[in-house]
């Protein structure tokens, strides 16, 4: 969409049809790639995202190992064809940023001392981005580490929350991002309720603070049980009928 | 950026924040002291030199001829950027910018931008082809702490200090700086909030969130960082924190 739409919100929908405290239809996969130690493919509108992690391994370089932890690595990459204009290969800014904060949403719920000297690596590639593609990416690799098997005190759900047309909506898609006033990515432990990542930008006034963390919550929600059905997909062992 | 600490003094600072006490025996509310000097580069359009504690931060802005972005023809165009020197830390190491400095000038470029700070779509010179380009650097000379809230309040004040007449070929009465959003920076050590962080504080903290507020109290910008959570009552009190210091950090600017 090059102009931007006169109105990001008609009669109480969404221009992709969706009222304002909906989710885009999410879908999460544990266990999808044979190599990695951990995986997990998350689909959320069109977001294509794949997290793999590798650890508890050795720790390279080794001056970066610490005696009394493991430590966590993270990188968020974005495919060149994942975007409209082909996007340089590598890290630019933007993903060197990213790929700190999803680190920092991540490592409360892993119990990293269990596993000193070690290195656990968190892989998230983005392979089609439609907007909140970090949070898309957390929510990935949690389900990711869980299926590595590492212990965790609670899986991280995150999703983005935000302000189009004077109204409140949760899960901005690209459009919204782009022509949307405010874009605040949140990631909580859900059991817990606490908030592991916080970003923003656009205008917020403080009461619309509240209510988007509010939906921010709600949303997290949604996206913990498919997340945790992800794991049971995966895990639970089928009895059939009469055995 | 948080520097290897001593597990007395990890103790000691966390033990005396659980009295409601700061090593250097400010308020959980109360900043260091602040300075901030413009003008001290005269080569720079606009520049300052802010003191928090013993944290300095110099910035310059220079502003030149540069391209516009496609998708908008019209507009200026605001770069910042930010120098973790080697002189500032024995931690920081010359080389490419790594992820501390990468996230200290976006967080600084996220406040000027989303608040609208400077009117961007005055800037255009020659559409499509030709419009002014604003660039921030961000030179971190001291570092004893909060380099967020020292960054974003130098930013701002040497945008305040740019004299128009010393640009060539400027045409405008002034520069558009429209809006001073302040940055705020709450460390969170045990489950106690304060402002403006020190070194052995950032050391110790389990979190950070700096909010971003313009005169309004309305929020452009926040980033959360640290390894630590916040709960829903701390954010609301953090922003609480954030609107009254603002205020206060406003009035530097000039």
């Amino acid at each position: 969409m090059v102009e931007k739409p006169e109105k990001l919100l008609i009669d109480g929908k969404r221009l992709d049809g969706r009222s304002p405290d909906e989710l885009r239809p999410l879908k999460i996969q544990a266990g999808v790639l044979k190599r990695a130690d951990g995986s997990a493919y998350l689909e959320l509108g069109k977001n294509r995202v794949l997290a793999a992690v590798y650890g508890p391994r050795e720790m390279h370089p080794r001056h970066e190992q610490q005696p009394d932890t493991a430590v966590l690595r993270c990188r968020y990459n974005m495919a060149p064809f994942s975007v409209e204009e082909r996007k340089r290969p590598g890290p630019d800014r933007r993903s060197v940023e990213i790929s700190k904060v999803i680190r920092e949403a991540i490592q409360p719920v892993v119990f990293l001392e269990m596993y000193p000297r070690s290195a656990i690596d968190v892989f998230v590639e983005i392979l089609q981005a439609d907007a909140g593609t970090r949070t898309a990416g957390i929510t990935a690799a949690s389900v990711a580490l869980a299926d590595a098997g590492i212990p965790l005190k609670d899986l991280i759900a995150a999703v983005s929350v935000g302000k189009i047309d004077d109204t409140i909506i949760l899960d901005l898609n690209k459009e919204e991002d782009q022509w949307g006033t405010t874009d605040m990515p949140v990631a909580i432990m859900p059991r817990k309720k606490v908030i592991t990542l916080l970003q923003m930008d656009g205008h917020f006034t403080p009461e619309e603070f509240k209510r988007a963390l509010d939906l921010a919550f709600k949303g997290c929600e949604q996206i913990h049980e498919l997340q945790k059905k992800a794991l049971r997909d995966k895990y639970s062992i089928k009895v059939e009928e009469g055995q | 950026m948080s520097e290897v600490v001593s597990k007395v003094k990890r103790d000691y600072i966390v033990g005396l924040a659980n009295q409601g006490k700061r090593a250097d025996t400010r308020a959980f509310n109360q900043y260091r002291e602040i300075s901030v000097e413009k003008g001290l580069i005269e080569s720079a359009h606009g520049s300052a030199l802010v003191k928090m504690g013993n944290t300095q931060v110099l910035v310059g802005v220079k502003i030149e001829r540069g391209e516009p972005f496609p998708d908008q023809p019209n507009s200026g165009v605001l770069i910042v950027n930010a120098e973790l020197l080697p002189l500032a830390s024995p931690s920081f190491e010359p080389g490419p910018p790594d992820e501390n400095s990468i996230e200290l000038a976006r967080v600084v470029d996220r406040g000027i931008r989303e608040s609208k700070a400077i009117d961007l779509d005055k800037l255009g010179i020659t559409p499509g082809e030709e419009v002014w380009a604003v660039f921030v650097d961000i030179h971190v000379l001291d570092h004893d702490g909060n380099l967020i809230d020292a960054s974003a309040l130098s930013a701002i004040a040497a945008l305040n200090n740019v004299s128009p007449p010393r640009i060539k070929d400027w045409t405008l009465p002034e520069f558009p700086l429209v809006k001073k959003p302040i940055a705020v920076t709450i460390a969170k050590i045990g489950d106690k909030l304060m402002v403006d962080p020190s070194l052995e504080e950032e050391s110790v903290m389990d979190a950070r969130l700096t909010i971003t507020t313009i005169e309004d109290g309305s929020i452009c910008a926040m980033q959360k960082g640290g390894i630590g959570f916040f709960t829903l009552e701390e954010l609301e009190e953090a922003y609480a924190l954030a609107r009254e210091k603002a205020e206060e950090l406003r009035r530097h600017v000039g």
